[in-house]
């Protein structure tokens, strides 16, 4: 593109560097975003770009480098700075008080006099209108859907003036038809002269979306190109930093064999709501059911209801015929029952976080063997072997598991509970926040189980990698199963309709 | 755009730094130490005095003589025994600020016994006083952790709370039914009889004995057994203890009886080897202490030992700069203080920076 060479950016960053203690985070970055264009932030985890934006958005202070806004040096502060030189971050978790109405939450913080809530409506419904957001500013942030939150949290932005708006992450919670009209807005925003930051993991967005892609790579900016003169295969070379293949291998199960079985079960939530509403489904061995769902439609109890963690209402599970509801993971294990659990809160549940692998290790055979000492022996051996196996990189096998990397940390669950020799393995948003590299050991490790002839439950937010991954898909909404598709001819946009409520038919029950 | 004012970078701002090696931590630690002692002396030289004359006299007045030494060692017994106690429940992350009050139930407890049972043989009623002083410690911080897990109170309170109530409860005995019928009139608690005392080894009580074996006891429970191993997950997250099959609840409710029971064994020891008689003053902030003590000691036995060793020297020295110096009991109260400061601030380092405005910085 030809560019005279005094244009002004919208935001100009020079050679920003960020460092904490030893690890740089920005190591230079170079960066540039002009009025009307979106830009999209590529890279893998660990390679800056939330810092980048952190420090655009006034939480943090980089060590050295300048940021110019519309052409003019700042210093930015705090978020308030951000705010006042029309910077706004739409996070992706949303910051909204849930009692409060969506005109409460967009004027909240800012500090202008109280207007009238008449007056103050219509100048929310005429930005609403401006960009094609629909929103009802009197409803309560507690009974909207995660797209309706997060058009508050645009509008909020909007409200306050901004003229450059940063998105992490925005589509994890969406589903492909909220993203398509997520996209229409940030367009629409665009063409009026918004200059946009979209961090992204998912390269089909970015190459939809995206005007120029700056893709970073451990810490360092290491190209930007056009959107237009790109593609998938090139983008993953810069951000992994070497071509990789992309696809996903999908062996065949082999005897598949019902192995847990779950009928009308019913779960609710700690406030009395439903979170699974009279589901039932079979689990087989030798073969990967996918699980999918927009966020919250019921997987986190369903894995949890499962592994004995929470109490169920009505229902049965079976496990080879031998009912386990309502037993503790204690009696289950005592009953010889191997499951296995990779829960999504790694290092809130499912690990130890301040203390090493090999203590880790210990977590769910501590109590093997007599006598009131704890035999770590085996748990070392176990240890060393992980590292060994799954190329673990760690300083050492007692570095307490929160220093190590997101990748790696979700090596060291997987590998803990694969090396239990699991008949059943659920795994919970295996891969969120996974690099690519990793994610790929991930799904290497979760078909060799099922080849070993695992039944492996798969929840999973990537619709793409579902369809490639899983051998049957089990689609969750609001609590129910509205489908269950044979993964090798589904397609994304059936599934993205079974996500949503709008669906009338119950879809095709197959496989 | 529409920002017309400038934005300065702020003088002085706070950044997080990546995670310390255990040797940096260790030496920011030292450091802190040295510095410290560097203020406590500027502040003695301000009073008018030679700081390595006061800081002298500390030291001999702790190490002087045999009398001295056992002094010293004293007053570590109670505070070591509780550390380990509120160690057992800082593991767990449960906030056991009520020592104090565990301390002086275990004191009661025992003080029953050496008051109305005198006359048993010296052993079955050392034996007995000791468990008595268990079971009334270990009840004391039961009673806390009962009511957390049934109703989830918040148990820094509760704890708290649970102090003053054993204390006064010292107070009622001592006015009423424990009245020494030989005091006139004045409000105490008889002398216990000597049978009720505990022995000496080496010059002072054999108390010091109880509380190096618990340091070996509290040191390999939490390191090896499986009980120790469930402390600490539950301490790290209740989530990963659920998941891992552990009762949290029975844990809970375990560990708090025996946090309360060791710190029970401090109130005993106090009792029946030191005062020979049971006063409100039984733990005298002690259990507050032992807060104190166990973190510098980062939870860890041995090196809370070392560390109530040296709150020890130093308590027993500033009495002595008291009468040879003419410097006020507050003045050395100062010096602990300045010391705290110095090594409590040093852990603010630990996590993060400070970083100053550039000169000519961004505007």
């Amino acid at each position: 593109m030809s560019q005279t060479a005094n244009e002004t950016y919208a935001i100009e960053c020079k050679q920003i560097t960020k460092t904490f203690g030893s690890v740089v985070a920005n190591d230079k970055i170079d960066l540039k975003v002009r009025y009307g264009e979106i830009l999209a932030l590529l890279g893998e985890n660990g390679s800056g770009k939330t810092t980048l934006m952190n420090m655009l958005s006034g939480i943090y202070h980089p060590d050295s480098g300048s940021i110019a806004i519309a052409g003019r040096e700042v210093a930015i502060n705090s978020p308030v700075d951000a705010m006042n030189l029309g910077i706004g971050m739409i996070h992706q978790h949303f910051k909204l008080v849930d009692v409060f109405s969506a005109m409460d939450n967009i004027v909240l913080g800012t500090k202008e006099k109280k207007i009238p809530p008449k007056v103050l409506k219509e100048r929310i419904l005429e930005i609403s209108r401006s960009v094609g957001l629909e929103i009802d500013p009197e409803k309560r942030v507690y009974e909207m859907s995660v797209s309706e939150k997060q058009t508050v949290e645009i509008l909020k932005v909007l409200y306050r003036n901004a003229q450059i708006l940063i998105l992490d992450e925005p589509t994890a919670v969406l589903t492909p038809q909220e993203t398509e009209k997520l996209f229409a807005i940030l367009r629409r925003m665009r063409e009026q002269g918004c200059a946009i930051i979209i961090i992204t993991h998912k390269l089909q967005e970015v190459l939809e979306l995206s005007d120029r892609v700056t893709i970073l790579w451990k810490g360092k900016s290491m190209d930007t190109v056009n959107t237009a003169e790109t593609d998938a295969r090139k983008l993953t070379e810069l951000m992994v930093g070497r071509p990789i293949s992309l696809s996903i291998s999908r062996p065949d199960p082999v005897d598949p064999q019902t192995v847990m079985e779950i009928k009308d079960l019913q779960v609710k939530k700690p406030d009395g709501s439903r979170a699974i509403d009279k589901i039932s489904f079979a689990v087989r061995t030798g073969e990967i059911l996918g699980v999918a769902g927009v966020a919250g439609s019921g997987q986190k109890e369903l894995c949890e209801t499962i592994a004995g963690l929470i109490s169920a209402e009505s229902g049965h599970i079976t496990f080879k015929g031998e009912e386990i509801l309502g037993k503790t993971p204690a009696e289950i294990i005592k009953l010889g029952i191997r499951m296995g659990f990779v829960p999504e809160d790694r290092l809130g549940m499912g690990l130890v976080a301040s203390m090493g692998m090999v203590d880790n290790m210990l977590l769910k055979s501590y109590q093997n063997g007599s006598g009131p000492f704890v035999d770590r022996g085996p748990a070392r051996a176990l240890a060393e072997k992980l590292v060994e196996d799954l190329e673990i990189v760690t300083p050492g096998v007692d570095t307490p598991v929160r220093l190590l990397s997101g990748g790696n940390v979700q090596k060291v669950l997987i590998g803990r509970e694969i090396e239990s020799n699991p008949a059943m393995l659920v795994t919970a948003y295996p891969v969120r926040g996974l690099d690519i590299n990793s994610s790929y050991t991930i799904y290497d490790l979760l078909n060799e189980q099922k080849k070993n002839g695992v039944a492996v439950v798969f929840v999973g937010e990537d619709l793409d990698v579902l369809l490639e991954l899983s051998d049957r898909i089990l689609v969750l909404c609001h609590g129910r199963i509205t489908g269950l598709v044979d993964a090798r001819t589904a397609t994304k946009e059936q599934i993205g309709l079974l996500m949503t409520d709008s669906h009338t038919d119950s879809g095709e029950v197959s496989a | 755009m529409n920002q017309e004012k400038t934005i300065r970078e702020p003088f002085l701002r706070v950044v997080k730094r990546a995670e310390r090696s255990p040797r940096q931590v260790m030496l920011l630690r030292a450091e802190a130490l040295v510095l410290s002692i560097i203020a406590g002396g500027v502040f003695i030289l301000m009073l008018g005095h030679n700081p390595f004359e006061i800081y002298g006299t500390i030291l001999s007045g702790a190490f002087r003589s045999k009398m001295a030494i056992q002094a010293t060692v004293k007053i570590m017994i109670p505070l070591l025994i509780s550390s380990l106690g509120v160690t057992l429940a800082f593991k767990m992350r449960f906030w056991n600020i009520g020592a104090e009050g565990q301390i002086i139930a275990g004191a009661i407890c025992a003080s029953y016994f050496a008051l109305f049972h005198s006359g048993w043989n010296h052993w079955v009623l050392i034996l007995v006083m000791f468990a008595a002083g268990v079971i009334g410690g270990g009840l004391w911080g039961l009673i806390p952790a009962i009511f957390k897990v049934k109703w989830g109170t918040n148990e820094t309170l509760f704890t708290l709370m649970l102090n003053y109530i054993a204390l006064h409860m010292v107070n009622f005995l001592r006015d009423g039914p424990w009245k020494d019928p030989g005091s006139q009139g004045f409000p105490k608690i008889a002398r216990f009889d000597a049978n009720a005392a505990l022995d000496k080894v080496l010059g002072v009580q054999f108390g010091w004995i109880i509380a190096l074996v618990l340091v070996a006891l509290v040191y390999i429970y939490l390191k090896y057994t499986k009980q120790g191993y469930e402390i600490s997950v539950v301490g790290e997250s209740n989530h990963t203890a659920q998941y891992a099959g552990m009762k949290v609840k029975t844990i809970m409710l375990r560990t708090m009886f025996l946090s309360g029971a060791v710190a029970g064994v401090a109130g005993m020891v106090q009792a029946t080897g030191s005062d020979i008689t049971l006063t409100n003053a039984v733990a005298g902030g002690v259990g507050f202490t032992a807060i104190i003590v166990a973190w510098l000691g980062q939870l860890n036995p041995i090196s809370i030992t070392i560390i109530s060793f040296l709150f020890s020297v130093l308590e027993k020295g500033s009495s002595v700069i008291q009468s040879t110096h003419g410097l006020s009991i507050d003045c050395a109260d100062v010096l602990q203080a300045v010391i705290l400061f110095f090594v409590l601030g040093c852990e603010f380092f630990i996590r993060y920076n400070f970083v100053m405005r550039k000169k000519g910085g961004a505007s």
